[in-house]
């Protein structure tokens, strides 16, 4: 077996029915397992023990994360480069909002709002009325009011979940790749590309380049005679 | 780097430590080279202070383990509970203290000098050097002594714009000294790949952690090691003489306290930890504490300064897409480059650098195009634009940090709380610190470095620039987490808690190992002078047993 599938098994094995049992209130067994699985990033078992309690809960019902949804699609339309859906934003937006309290009242009083205000105007929820109803209403709360204490309602709101979006997007798979990140991977740095250097109109100082590792030596071990000079 | 200097020399070496094993090569614990997406929030800090992916298991505040404060007084206590504890996470930055930072007194009149000096530490500093690894240049300055060091990597595109800036404003920028190996120094150890992520411990032991170069090595070497893990020390014990006999500690999982008894004890649980630990051991010999007879112990709490500013960098606007991850850190650096005899303020600080195209974390795309106001454009809005913008604006953020002496203060000081215990039933501390003009003043200075710079660079300005409401940007002190002096090293007894060989003046078998010790801070952050200082004593400690002084 794989380690990564042996890992797997273990786990699966040691959080067993038992922990599940307890924490698990809201989601089924299997996509709890599926969900904990997902998430190996190095906890303690304390860390981890909170992760799986989250996971096993909901905050949003239905027809909020409905909501979530299309307001994040709003935001940040589909793309050949990626969609809000692939990113998981929704889900992210989910797990965020347990995890840091703070952020629950202003989300779910916001999203209220939000329906409240589509059924003054376009008497129906945000969720059935036309595009360009919606973004009538969002016309109205995408921009920051100048000059006063506080922002209206709708529009921290709006700025909050612009954020989220924003942030679930690009810290995820395609979001990363649409961005053009192109690090988190061994590799050995030797200094800025000729074309960039040129396009930035800058050079490397040639006395500093000559201290600079000369990667082709990277693998030699290091020797110094007494002074501390570096022979290799 | 005292157990592996004395398990190194054939000694039997008890290492207590208050969290779990931990080695980043271990998969289950590993964070190195994890996605944002692997952490159901994102890498987001309200976990972990610095992150999900950071490696410190525990932050300025730790369930269960509470310390508090005197009046309205601030200081904010870092611990990290697991093997290796700090050095899994921290900036891996390695200055050598110069021979001026050790004799700050000679020249300002303020504090206390050392009782040694550059000479005495060099000879440390230069093995250090060697068996851990370091990055850097030979650049002949008077206080930034040159070392043993593997050559450094090449600058990053807004370091050579901080460069540019920075000369111009005549502020010298050098290569920056970091405990990261870009050479192979042995066949135990890796080499840096450059995935900019010290900060989470690396896997390959590439850059300095008290686990993957200390501890392991001293055990694979056949050292007699026993690591007591999930044991949190709860004080020193001592025979009818006074004389230390080893430590009491509380076994985290069953609560229950158990002994450890020891010819030598040696203390190394960081600063404060170590004055908690001396002042909770109390006894008819020492009936204020151990080593406490100058009252001294938990006094000359200081910290570094910190100020930091951001800028937005035109220039970087539209950039071509490359890996620039590099090290976990800096390529670049500004040492103390004043005199401060023309300055309104003793002491000097150091200047870092941080910007370019890193690895998006909860957090990035916040506020996606808010640098259009720089424009006069609208700021906010949604739909398509905004990928656009976040594209746009990605990597043209750059960052500089002051990062200062603080003068070691007497009123500045941590104390035991009377009433109050952590959850293992231990006496907790109590926290004393206020900054002075002094610090102050340091930090009005770093401001206008920081915009002087800026400017040159072609940047504007983010944030406004604090004033004295903000104690002028400093952080709360502790937010550097480089906090020192609590347990002074002095050759009087009465003004200091050890001598010059970190060895306590009341008990001659104990010993203070890390940052405890230090007279005064420097701008340095402490870990290489923490490490020499270390060394020195445990060749002391082995030569007194040889002799059977001890």
């Amino acid at each position: 077996m794989e380690r990564r599938e042996s890992i797997k098994a273990m786990m699966l094995g040691s959080f067993g029915t038992s922990l599940l049992l307890q924490s698990c209130l809201d989601t089924s067994a299997e996509q709890l397992q599926e969900k904990i699985w997902k998430y190996q990033y190095g906890r303690t078992p304390k860390e981890a023990a909170h992760d799986r309690k989250l996971l096993g809960q909901q905050f949003f019902d239905e027809h909020q994360m409905k909501l979530i949804g299309r307001l994040a699609d709003l935001i940040l339309p589909p793309h050949d480069n990626g969609s809000t859906t692939e990113a998981e934003v929704p889900g992210f937006i989910e797990f965020i909002a347990k995890d840091i309290p703070s952020l629950q009242s202003p989300l779910k009083s916001g999203l209220k709002w939000l329906e409240e205000e589509s059924n003054k105007q376009f008497q129906g929820s945000f969720l059935n009325i036309s595009e360009g109803d919606q973004k009538s209403i969002l016309d109205h709360i995408a921009f920051q009011v100048e000059g006063v204490e506080k922002q209206p309602d709708g529009i921290a709101f709006f700025s909050l979940i612009r954020d989220l979006v924003m942030t679930g997007y690009f810290t995820s798979e395609v979001g990363l790749k649409d961005l053009g990140y192109m690090g988190n991977i061994p590799n050995v740095w030797d200094g800025i590309p000729e074309d960039v250097l040129k396009d930035h109109d800058v050079a490397y100082d040639e006395a500093w380049l000559a201290k600079c590792i000369d990667q082709n030596t990277r693998n030699e071990i290091a020797k110094w005679d007494k002074n501390g000079n570096l022979l290799n | 780097m005292a157990t592996k200097v004395l398990a190194d020399a054939g000694l039997k070496v008890a290492v207590v430590e208050a969290g779990p094993f931990f080695d980043p090569a271990n998969p289950e614990q590993q964070t190195q080279l994890k996605w944002p997406h692997e952490s159901p929030r994102r890498g987001a800090s309200n976990r972990r202070p610095f992150g999900d992916f950071d490696t410190a298991y525990g932050g300025w505040e730790i369930e269960g383990e509470p310390y508090t404060h005197s009046g309205d007084t601030k200081f904010d206590w870092f611990r990290s509970r697991m093997l290796g504890g700090r050095t899994n996470h921290w900036g891996r930055i390695s200055l050598r203290f110069g021979p001026r930072d050790f004799k700050g007194k000679d020249r300002d009149g303020l504090g206390e000098n050392w009782p040694i000096g550059y000479d005495d530490l060099k000879p440390y500093y230069d093995k250090v050097d060697q068996l851990i690894g370091i990055f850097g240049s030979k650049e002949n300055m008077s206080n930034e002594p040159d070392g043993f060091f593997l050559p450094p990597p090449k600058p990053r595109l807004h370091e050579l714009y901080f460069i540019k800036g920075a000369q111009k404003a005549n502020v010298p920028v050098i290569p920056a000294r970091l405990s990261i190996l870009t050479k192979r120094i042995n066949n135990d150890r890796g080499i840096c790949f450059y995935c900019n992520q010290c900060n989470r411990s690396c896997s390959v032991y590439a850059d300095f952690s008290a686990g993957s170069c200390l501890i392991f090595p001293a055990q694979k070497s056949g050292g007699q090691v026993d690591l007591y893990v999930d044991s949190m020390v709860k004080e020193v014990t001592v025979d009818e003489n006074g004389k230390a006999t080893g430590v009491n500690y509380v076994n985290k999982e069953d609560k229950r306290e158990y002994s450890i008894k020891a010819r030598v004890v040696i203390l190394a649980a960081s600063a404060c930890s170590t004055a908690r630990i001396l002042l909770n051991s109390k006894s008819t010999k020492h009936p204020n504490g151990l080593g406490n007879s100058s009252n001294l112990v938990g006094k000359y709490l200081h910290d570094s300064t910190g100020a930091d500013r951001m800028a937005f960098i035109p220039d970087l606007m539209n950039r071509k897409r490359y890996n620039e991850d590099g090290v976990g850190g800096m390529h670049v650096y500004t040492p103390w480059w004043l005199d401060n005899k023309k300055l309104d303020f003793p002491r000097g600080y150091h200047l870092e650098v941080w910007g370019g195209m890193g690895m998006p974390s909860y957090g990035f795309g916040f506020d996606p195009n808010m640098f259009n106001k720089f424009f006069g454009e609208k700021v906010g809005g949604y739909g398509d634009h905004l990928r656009a913008d976040v594209k746009k604006y990605y990597g043209s953020l750059v960052g500089i940090s002051g990062r200062g002496e603080s003068i070691a203060m007497k009123e500045n000081y941590c104390e035991i709380d009377p009433d109050t215990v952590d959850e293992y039933g231990i006496p907790v501390l109590r926290f004393h610190y206020k900054w002075s003009d002094f610090e102050k003043k340091q930090a009005v200075h770093m401001n206008d470095t920081f915009e002087e710079i800026f400017e040159n660079m072609g940047g504007k300005l983010l944030g406004e620039r604090p004033g004295a409401d903000k104690d002028f940007g400093l952080h709360t002190p502790g937010r550097i987490i480089h906090e020192v002096g609590t347990t002074r090293m002095g050759s009087d007894p009465k003004t200091s808690v050890v001598n010059e060989f970190e060895r306590l003046h009341d008990v001659d078998n104990v010993f203070i190992v890390d940052a405890g010790p230090f007279v005064s801070q420097a701008d340095k952050n402490p870990t290489w002078t923490i490490m020499a200082l270390s060394w020195r004593t445990s060749d002391f400690i082995i030569e007194e047993l040889k002799k059977q002084n001890i």
